[in-house]
């Protein structure tokens, strides 16, 4: 009787942790779901493939172009770099010239750079280069580039040349804090601080090339590198 | 004892339904490719699980054109919204229950 009553409990108790064991397995997979879930979620309304490479490689740009800028104008600058408006404003079509192309071609580098590095990254993570969330994000995106486009050619033709630079940075940084709820949530602080550096800038006219490169080459670079840190460096070390 | 698993649904019961009602509930719709990439399932067994998920009236599907390629979307109905929510909080009560 004592026997019978010894081999119940120990079957109770091997029962109980039986399901217990069972219970913590269920919850890890449980974690899991509900972790699958969140991924889910934001694999399919973020573009994530962004890589901070991508930043890093625009940066570098950026910082080529605002150094070979600064090599065109010195030679013509009369001390500040409120020497380029004026020089630009009584009329030297030369300069003007130069600096429209180093301009496009800053641009094209950085965009050409900047793709690769996601179009490799997209791969790695098998999402589209081109879906959904790439084209919202573009699209959201280009709302405040484009307006700001439009703003600074109509500056161009006024010949507002010292706001040219805030206007670049504050219009950047809009179109980047529009378009964090579709990428990477980080962009959204690359956003603002383009913001605060625009709005400084606004009040320190003249300075615009500094300015530009701080914003467009240091911070992307800034970012770039902590994007990498934090996202890129444990994937491929998981590989 | 109450049973712990009452409350989850079935119809969610399997990876693929999962990712596929995650991604219908925070985009107002997604076409079948994107869904296809996103949950990395073939074209038969996606279809299989989608048509499961109309057929609990969780999903609704709109037929369209992209020229001449067909583009089905999907998008979550209203009671599927519900369901995968109450789903999401049973598994919520169920790791803090036992954790």
């Amino acid at each position: 009787m004592f026997i019978g009553e010894n081999v119940w409990r120990i079957e109770k108790y091997l029962f109980t942790l039986y399901f217990k064991v069972l219970f913590m397995e269920n919850k890890n997979q449980h974690l899991d779901t509900l972790h699958d879930i969140k991924q889910m979620m934001e694999r399919s309304s973020r573009f994530i493939s962004l890589s901070g490479l991508s930043g890093i490689a625009a940066g570098i740009c950026a910082l080529a172009g605002a150094w070979y800028t600064s090599t065109q104008i010195q030679p013509a600058q009369t001390g500040d770099y409120q020497g380029t408006s004026r020089l630009i404003y009584e009329g030297d079509p030369q300069l003007k010239t130069t600096l429209l192309e180093i301009a496009i071609v800053t641009f094209v580098a950085a965009a050409i750079s900047s793709f690769l590095f996601t179009y490799l990254r997209s791969k790695k993570t098998h999402t589209p280069i081109w879906g959904a969330t790439a084209q919202r994000l573009m699209f959201n995106m280009s709302i405040p580039l484009i307006v700001g486009g439009l703003v600074i050619y109509r500056m161009l033709e006024f010949r507002f040349f010292g706001m040219i630079a805030p206007a670049c940075l504050l219009f950047y940084g809009l179109g980047l804090v529009n378009a964090s709820k579709y990428t990477l949530g980080e962009v959204r602080y690359l956003g603002y601080a383009l913001l605060v550096l625009g709005i400084i800038n606004l009040w320190m006219v003249g300075y615009g090339l500094y300015f530009w490169a701080m914003g467009f080459g240091v911070l992307h670079i800034v970012y770039g590198v902590w994007m990498w840190l934090k996202y890129e460096r444990t994937v491929t070390s998981e590989q | 004892m109450k049973n712990p698993i009452e409350h989850l649904n079935k119809a969610f019961d399997s990876r693929i339904r999962l990712g596929i009602m995650s991604a219908l509930c925070v985009n107002e719709e997604v076409n079948f490719n994107d869904l296809k990439e996103l949950v990395q399932a073939t074209d038969g067994n996606l279809a299989s699980h989608l048509k499961a998920l109309e057929e609990h009236a969780y999903i609704k599907v709109q037929k369209g054109f992209i020229g001449r390629k067909t583009n089905t979307t999907y998008s979550v109905t209203r009671s599927g919204e519900k369901a995968f929510k109450s789903h999401l909080d049973a598994l919520e009560q169920m790791i803090r229950s036992v954790g």
